[in-house]
């Protein structure tokens, strides 16, 4: 049986790893390596690495510590942040990571996800969505997310996004609440649970994990099959063995080593 | 010595540093002579069958991997390839295992591609399997898959049973990846370049 997947992410900025609220005011957490080695020896079933000031600055994600990851980390592990052509994430792909997460380059040319399932196959594609509920109640998606300067509305509709970049060819479907991040009242299981009625492809739920609870409820009440978080793991505030117990009580099938 | 059959595949990095954790330092080669000489030979492959097939061909490698009499072992993709036939793009493989590849039907609940950690069945014992118990689980991406047969060394179960270990004479395959299935991954791998 497939087990539900635990997903410590970490943004990256200046190679160093950080964690901002609500998408702003970051702080520095730790060392790129030293936390995934970390995150692997507790446990994780895989890790997300967000090069967040990639996008907002025009550049592609640095590939040196793609590498570094790649040589000492044995579980897999994706890799976002400005990747807007095939050549780039082929780089990326070719520097260990397993999979690549597009999200504002794929807004700005939606082609971009057709031409990465073509290369790599659907399996590399992760397509990763900034949303937030506007005032007249629809989920819109954000881009440039990164850098709150930048940040961006944008008029299309989270959903419609959703279910255009399965048809181009995304393999998993990362959704970002960003109205619950940073702030640990749990993920938007209403959102969630919207997105997983339209989302044939794996769903990550991510924004919002504050207890172990909240995990439970993505897994059990919005049917998501993995859970991203990364406050709660850097701070300690939650530790994977533990929350692998509590889930595994809760019936929630998932991988003990 | 182990090599590395250089055919495009995106995780052949990930593959070289799982086998240098292991002690070992393969060669990264899509030279014939290169492959023929080495001890054990894997070819990795993340992609679609077809064009996994054509860069085979284009590199006149098919009739090199067909004459191979030394451990072989393909991984996800790689494994695929050493099978009759593929369902996706209606692909002819290397024929090396007499398998066939067909694609994952989508069910409520069942979701395509198959991707995450799942736990491994045994089957039949084999010296690629020692020191696994049932059970323990690696991580799986991908959308097609071989079903049970002769060629079944362990299975997983999505959707119902498939083949994720298998094996025809010197040729050996591996659906899931080893290279990021942590532990258990590393012990097949181990296995591997013990035959």
């Amino acid at each position: 049986m497939l087990s539900r997947r635990i997903i410590p992410c970490l943004d990256v900025r200046d190679g160093h790893v950080v964690k901002g609220v609500r998408f702003r005011d970051h702080v520095v957490m730790g060392e790129i390596v030293e936390l995934a080695l970390r995150y692997r020896d507790e446990g994780a079933d895989e890790l997300v690495f967000y090069d967040i000031t990639a996008s907002p600055e025009g550049r592609s994600v640095d590939r040196g510590w793609v590498e570094r990851v790649a040589r000492v980390i044995d579980i897999p592990f994706c890799v976002a942040g400005g990747i807007g052509s095939v050549d780039e994430a082929r780089a990326v792909l070719h520097a260990g990571a397993d999979k690549i997460s597009v999200n504002s380059p794929a807004l700005e040319r939606p082609a971009l996800i057709d031409e990465l399932a073509a290369a790599f196959g659907v399996q590399c594609v992760v397509v990763g969505i900034d949303s937030l509920r506007d005032a007249d109640g629809e989920w819109r998606v954000r881009q440039y997310t990164g850098d709150p300067a930048k940040t961006q509305a944008l008029p299309r509709r989270t959903l419609d996004w959703m279910v255009e970049a399965q048809r181009r060819g995304a393999g998993e479907i990362v959704l970002n609440c960003m109205g619950s991040d940073g702030v640990r009242r749990g993920y938007d299981l209403e959102q969630l649970s919207a997105a997983r009625a339209l989302c044939r492809v794996p769903l990550v739920a991510s924004g919002g994990a504050g207890e172990p609870r909240h995990f439970r409820d993505a897994f059990v009440e919005a049917d998501v099959d993995g859970a991203l978080a990364a406050s709660v793991f850097h701070s300690g505030a939650i530790a994977i063995p533990a929350l692998k117990r509590y889930l595994q009580a809760e019936g929630v099938q998932v991988r003990n080593e | 010595m182990v090599v590395l059959v250089d055919a495009g595949g995106t995780n052949i990095g990930s593959v070289r540093y799982a086998l240098q954790r292991l002690g070992a330092d393969a060669a990264l080669t899509a030279d014939a002579a290169a492959i023929r000489a080495a001890d054990k030979v894997i070819l990795p492959g993340v992609g679609a069958a077809g064009p996994g097939m054509a860069r085979l061909r284009e590199l006149g490698l098919v009739d090199v991997l067909r004459s191979l009499e030394q451990p072989v072992l393909g991984v996800c993709l790689g494994m695929q390839l050493l099978c009759a036939h593929s369902e996706e793009s209606d692909t002819e493989c290397l024929g090396l295992i007499p398998a066939p590849v067909r694609r994952f039907v989508e069910a409520p609940g069942l979701r395509v591609p198959h991707m995450g950690w799942n736990g491994l069945s045994i089957r039949r014992k084999h010296p690629l399997l020692a020191g696994l118990d049932d059970g323990e689980q690696a991580y799986f991406v991908h959308s097609y898959a071989v079903p049970v047969g002769d060629w079944t060394l362990a299975t997983a179960d999505y959707g119902g049973a498939f083949s994720a270990v298998i094996a025809h004479g010197n040729f050996h395959g591996m659906q899931f990846h080893p290279e990021r299935s942590a532990a258990v991954g590393a012990r097949l791998l181990k296995n591997f370049l013990e035959l």
